[in-house]
């Protein structure tokens, strides 16, 4: 503090710069509360990771084991993580199936065609389903749409518990997220391209799929990539309908636990601490971390990128 | 531009649609986008059809016709003519001590003396235990209406000593009773409270966490590498998958920081149940799982706010956080609550992370501190929905219509909130 400048030393002292003891209390207190989101992400880091490595550390397990074999039995002492992932990627495809197109539809038509006053009556209807909780979902797969599929494929056909049923009803609960995502892709397309299809004499349509839904395209993307990643960290649905019981098939119509199933079913009930059981969950946990990371993380470089080209 | 523009080939190529086949061909376009009108209509007509079919299965669990058969007949069981209702206590636990065996006594007297129990407790023990009112065969509220003869008639024919009634499994009892293992007495009242104390802490908790640091992002960081890394943190966070949260509580509050969740260094834990599975623990769970979601929200209402109001204030002398608190925040504070309300029906709602923290399976007293064991509607739901039981289907339809109904009374609050201080600013 030695070197002050001349012009502060000269100015009479009310004027000078007051220290606030409140004031910097304050901001203290504020710099912490931001500071909280880091130090959530570090204990979320430190966590996954440190139990994850007394996994793998552990004699009983090896890494090859974990990402090549198809067998996944704690019980003994098999470790392969195909039947879990396998069984995320079913009810993660069979959602997309659903919401995509259904999303995407509904993107375009309440961004293209619907007038003002359906649209202020269709969208927040619509909204209403991603109000719901998760819970309600997996109990609407297990006891409308279970049956409804059995109904129509035959009871030996479909099991109780399927990864159809919870995919579809998953599709569902997602499709607003793609919807609303991607209306605003397009209605972030300006006006001016619309107008010059339709001066060229296009059609509504041909205007709305060949002009503004490729130029809207890279926020569909983002849309399309955050719901896989939203797909695959969905639990309760998956938890309630899917099946309890780590299975390798690919018939949609079998019992499958899918990661997030797994972990909800054994962490619910007496679980030793430090047990290979216990570690087993977090290892599955950080491979999840990752997977949703890595979506997200694309997710918003398309965002960035049809930002950049319309604003 | 001299870049060939590509166009659509049409059968004749270089030629031009004239005449007849120009109007046939613009009448065939006309149609395609017809069609596909309506294909985009339907896919957002089945939106709102799923979601009327997710509503009526939930009702139409919820109510239907029953048979019930009491092993007791409750009438035998009065005391001098005086009916069960009006019985005292000590009557009532004469009549278990009568019925029920002295090892079931000995077990319930050590779970909770029954000089502390009280008179609704007892009641529904001798309810549980002594008349054991049996629920033999359900319907659907639809199968009820449509096929009541034949049910009518099902009914005398194989349960001749059973009662044919219409139940309602959302009823008052439901909402007051207990937690019981017999479909038919079980009650969501602990559910409820349960629900209720970890949302009041994660408010709490939450709200001043996450105004705060919408606060600092907006109005006091400046653009650098640190404040855009705390940008993207939080972002990040926001998409990631709600159990890893759950997991996340496991290890950090309910082991590492057992002695504080569980209630140990206050002294107040119950050493019975104190092992860091605890309404607090939830409810930090909780905080931060709706932290991104709630600054997010935040940021977004206090960026709303003119530049000119601060300008103003700041040109009057007032400092920074006089500028906030006095002129930006009351402004802002529709938005924020907004947001925030919306931040926490999301967490009502939140059912994976807490059955991994550990709520309870079965919670027979109602919670009475942060350190108390919980469960809650979301958790109990998955329970009831998950048993092999098809009346636990019933008892679970009747949680989710009280939880959706906590959900619709939540989000109307915050728009009646809205409105009130959308004139007052």
């Amino acid at each position: 503090m030695g070197t002050r400048s001349k012009k502060e030393e000269t100015a009479p002292r009310y004027l000078r710069k007051r220290r606030r003891v409140r004031e910097s209390l304050i901001q203290t207190f504020l710099y912490f509360c931001a500071g909280v989101s880091i130090l959530t992400t570090l204990a979320l880091v430190i966590v996954l990771g440190e139990e994850s490595w007394l996994f793998f550390g552990s004699h009983e397990v090896d890494l090859r084991e974990f990402f090549t074999t198809t067998v996944w039995q704690p019980a003994i002492g098999r470790f392969g993580v195909w039947p879990l992932v396998n069984a995320t990627m079913m009810t993660t495809t069979i959602a997309m199936l659903v919401a995509l197109p259904l999303g995407l539809a509904v993107a375009i038509y309440l961004s293209e065609y619907a007038s003002e006053r359906a649209r202020s009556v269709l969208k927040p209807t619509l909204e209403i389903l991603a109000g719901i909780p998760t819970v309600v979902y997996g109990y609407f797969a297990l006891t409308f749409m279970t049956p409804l599929l059995r109904a129509i494929f035959g009871d030996n056909v479909v099991e109780i518990y399927n990864t159809a049923s919870a995919g579809m009803v998953m599709g569902i609960l997602i499709l607003p997220l793609v919807s609303s995502m991607s209306e605003d892709a397009l209605s972030a397309v300006p006006r001016s391209l619309r107008e010059a299809s339709y001066a060229m004499g296009a059609t509504k349509l041909e205007t709305a799929v060949q002009v503004v839904v490729p130029a809207a395209l890279s926020g569909i993307a983002a849309a399309f990539i955050l719901a896989v990643s939203r797909a695959v960290g969905e639990t309760m649905i998956v938890a309630i309908a899917a099946g309890a019981g780590p299975a390798f098939t690919f018939n949609p119509f079998k019992a499958a636990e899918t990661m997030t199933g797994h972990i909800v079913r054994i962490s619910g009930g007496d679980l030793s601490y430090d047990s290979i059981d216990y570690n087993s969950l977090f290892a599955l946990g950080l491979l999840l971390f990752l997977i949703t990371l890595t979506l997200n993380f694309i997710s918003r470089l398309f965002v960035e990128r049809f930002r950049e080209v319309y604003e | 531009m001299n870049t060939p523009v590509k166009c659509r080939v049409y059968p004749l190529e270089g030629y031009l649609p004239e005449g007849e086949s120009l109007q046939h061909q613009i009448a065939l376009r006309h149609r395609k986008g017809k069609v596909w009108h309506w294909l985009f209509l339907t896919s957002t007509i089945i939106g709102i059809i799923v979601l009327t079919a997710l509503l009526y299965n939930i009702i139409d669990q919820s109510f239907g016709l029953v048979v019930v058969q009491n092993q007791i007949d409750p009438e035998t069981l009065a005391i001098n003519g005086v009916p069960l209702e009006n019985l005292t206590k000590e009557q009532l636990v004469s009549i278990l001590e009568q019925y029920v065996s002295k090892g079931v006594m000995r077990r319930l007297e050590s779970e909770i003396p029954f000089a502390v129990r009280d008179w609704e407790n007892v009641y529904q023990l001798v309810q549980e235990r002594v008349i054991r009112p049996e629920i033999v065969l359900t319907w659907r509220l639809t199968e009820s209406i449509l096929h009541r003869n034949e049910i009518a008639a099902l009914v005398a024919e194989q349960y001749p000593k059973g009662k044919l009634q219409f139940r309602a499994w959302i009823n008052p009892d439901f909402i007051r009773g207990h937690q019981s293992s017999v479909p038919a007495l079980a009650g969501v009242r602990t559910a409820i409270l349960g629900s209720l104390w970890v949302i009041s802490i994660t408010i709490l908790v939450a709200f001043p966490l996450g105004l705060g640091a919408a606060i600092y992002l907006e109005e006091y960081a400046k653009d650098n590498v640190v404040t855009r890394f705390i940008q993207t943190n939080i972002s990040n966070l926001g998409g990631v998958p709600s159990i890893i949260y759950g997991m996340l509580g496991l290890a950090v509050f309910v082991r590492a920081l057992e002695p504080l969740t569980s209630g140990a260094i206050f002294g107040v834990g119950d050493p019975a149940t104190a092992n860091g599975r605890t309404v607090l623990s939830a409810s930090l769970t909780l905080v931060l799982l709706v932290l991104p979601l709630l600054i997010t929200n935040a940021r977004e209402a206090i960026r709303a706010v003119p530049r000119s109001l601060r300008e103003a204030s700041y040109a009057l002398g007032a400092t920074r956080w006089e500028t906030t608190w006095h002129h930006v925040l009351p402004y802002a504070m529709p938005g924020i609550l907004t947001g925030t309300i919306l931040a926490i029906s999301r967490a009502i709602g939140e059912t994976a992370p807490l059955v991994v923290v550990g709520a309870s399976t079965f919670v027979s007293l109602d919670p009475a501190s942060p350190f108390s064991k919980f469960t809650v509607l979301p958790v109990q739901i998955y329970q009831w929905t998950s048993r092999p039981q098809s009346q636990f289907r019933h008892v679970a339809a009747a949680a989710i219509i009280v939880l959706l109904l906590l959900l619709l009374s939540l989000n109307s609050f915050a728009v009646l909130l809205r409105n009130r201080y959308r004139r007052s600013v």
